[in-house]
């Protein structure tokens, strides 16, 4: 086993892991964006709703979290395109897909939010005469979005991760790059190697990153 | 449905008004009027719907019968027609005419105590955010806390919370104040610093309706008291009158009774 590693390969493709980190961000970003609406929506409209609407929202959510993201890839990529008149390149498709997916995590992090904050402040914003609507937006949302705030950072933590699954529809983000370099330079481990590194690293700064947001909203509880 | 032509000019009227939970009976045929300036102060033990009544009033409850009117208004029920509720819409605007201060200060927490004054003036009244500021200080002024405008709840001692507690209703100059057992949640040596901001109230002449258990508060600082028992009005009457009836109202004598062995 004369396995010697030599990195120079790697760093001469070194672009092919910093533009796939970026776009690994970009498409964690976006999707947690998107994510977050659809999120805030429903279970603003689960709590507030009937049976019915209840029912089809749970099944959504219970349809995602019981699904692995790799089959909602290949569903929304491949299988969408087939039966429908519909083109879309592979980073949209995997945006889409990565935003149904952490919406439906989102959903269940916002409801369990909604339903945390104190009864006492919702009667005292009906006491000082506000409107449903006011009470939702002046009170109810953002002590919400404090007790929710690391529920919040983690998901957007595991979706960044959770972005190495487009590789399989060759979205050139950094898991792709690795896999590139890998089939030219035969140097698996030291590439490897190297993008376990950036992930940890971007993982590990996106966390005190978040940490520190928390504790400043953590003042305002 | 109470007549419109009752010959009140009570500012609160409430007429007949029961309610129950389930199968529990929690206000049993209600009635109480209350004259613009009067302190009315509601004892009795608990579980004898003291609590609930003052809900009713500013409709955090619904009531199943009868009628709760302010200033001849009825609160939560359309005036016309059947017994139907009150839109959500009317309901808030209905709610603005009276301010609520509770057990538990129920601040909101991502605001500061300005912020918590200024949401109602300027979401409800329609108020400027400098105009609101100022109101907002000057109510502070009031109950002490002029220099923790701009402090969150959670940096405040609980009677410096229910402290803006206070202030936040106030500030809406609602026609009535609803006081529900505002000291309770406290540590003993911070109810006389919020007694004292809800008797310099008293003496503005602001109409208050004060569920509580500090009797001397009672005795000292209301026109009226109410004593609860069961659901219903036990008595009712200037303080004086009341603590005279210990000796003929067996339900007063051992509440009194009680209230003195763990109290004093």
């Amino acid at each position: 086993m004369g396995y010697t590693l030599n990195f120079n390969l790697i760093w001469r493709h070194f672009d092919k892991l910093w533009g796939g980190l970026l776009l690994s961000l970009e498409l964690a970003v976006i999707s947690i964006a998107i994510g977050i609406v659809i999120g805030l929506v429903l279970a603003v409209w689960y709590v507030s709703a009937g049976r019915v609407v209840r029912a089809i929202i749970a099944a959504y959510v219970e349809f995602i979290r019981n699904v692995p993201l790799i089959l909602l890839v290949y569903l929304v990529f491949y299988g969408v395109p087939t039966v429908v008149d519909l083109a879309y390149s592979a980073p949209t498709s995997f945006v889409l897909t990565l935003s149904v997916y952490s919406g439906a995590y989102l959903v269940e992090v916002f409801r369990s939010g909604l339903e945390a904050v104190p009864r006492g402040q919702l009667d005292a914003g009906k006491a000082i005469g506000l409107t449903p609507w006011q009470r939702l937006v002046h009170v109810r949302l953002p002590t919400m979005l404090r007790i929710t705030l690391p529920a919040l950072s983690n998901t957007f933590i595991s979706l960044f991760k959770d972005t190495s699954i487009a590789s399989v529809i060759s979205v050139p983000e950094l898991t792709y790059g690795a896999q590139w370099i890998n089939f030219n330079t035969f140097r698996i481990v030291e590439v490897y190697l190297v993008t376990t590194a950036m992930y940890l690293v971007t993982g590990y700064a996106l966390l005190f990153g978040l940490r520190l947001v928390e504790r400043r909203f953590r003042a305002a509880r | 449905m109470a007549t419109s032509l009752n010959d009140t000019t009570a500012l609160l009227d409430i007429a007949g008004v029961s309610k129950a939970f389930g199968s529990v009976e929690v206000l049993r045929s209600v009635s109480l009027k209350v004259e613009k300036g009067e302190v009315v102060t509601v004892i009795g033990p608990s579980g004898s719907g003291k609590t609930t009544l003052l809900r009713c009033v500013n409709f955090l409850e619904s009531y199943d019968s009868g009628s709760i009117r302010i200033d001849g208004k009825e609160v939560g029920f359309r005036e016309a027609g059947a017994r139907q509720r009150r839109s959500e819409r009317d309901l808030a605007a209905m709610r603005a005419e009276t301010g609520m201060v509770f057990q538990s200060f129920n601040l909101f927490p991502h605001l500061t105590a300005a912020g918590n004054i200024m949401l109602g003036l300027i979401k409800v009244r329609g108020k400027s955010k400098a105009e609101a500021r100022q109101i907002a200080e000057h109510w502070l002024g009031r109950v002490g806390l002029a220099h923790k405008a701009d402090s969150l709840p959670a940096e405040l001692s609980g009677g410096q919370q229910q402290r803006v507690g206070i202030a936040r209703a106030v500030a809406m100059e609602p026609k009535i104040l609803l006081l529900d057992e505002i000291t309770s949640a406290l540590d003993p040596e911070l109810v006389g610093e919020v007694l004292a901001v809800v008797r310099s109230l008293a003496e503005d002449g602001m109409t208050m309706v004060m569920v509580t258990h500090e009797m001397a508060f009672a005795r000292d600082a209301s026109s009226r008291i109410v004593f609860m028992a069961d659901g219903g009005v036990s008595a009712v009457g200037p303080p004086k009158e009341i603590l005279a009836q210990e000796t003929t109202n067996e339900r007063l004598r051992s509440f009194l009774a009680r209230f003195r062995a763990s109290h004093f």
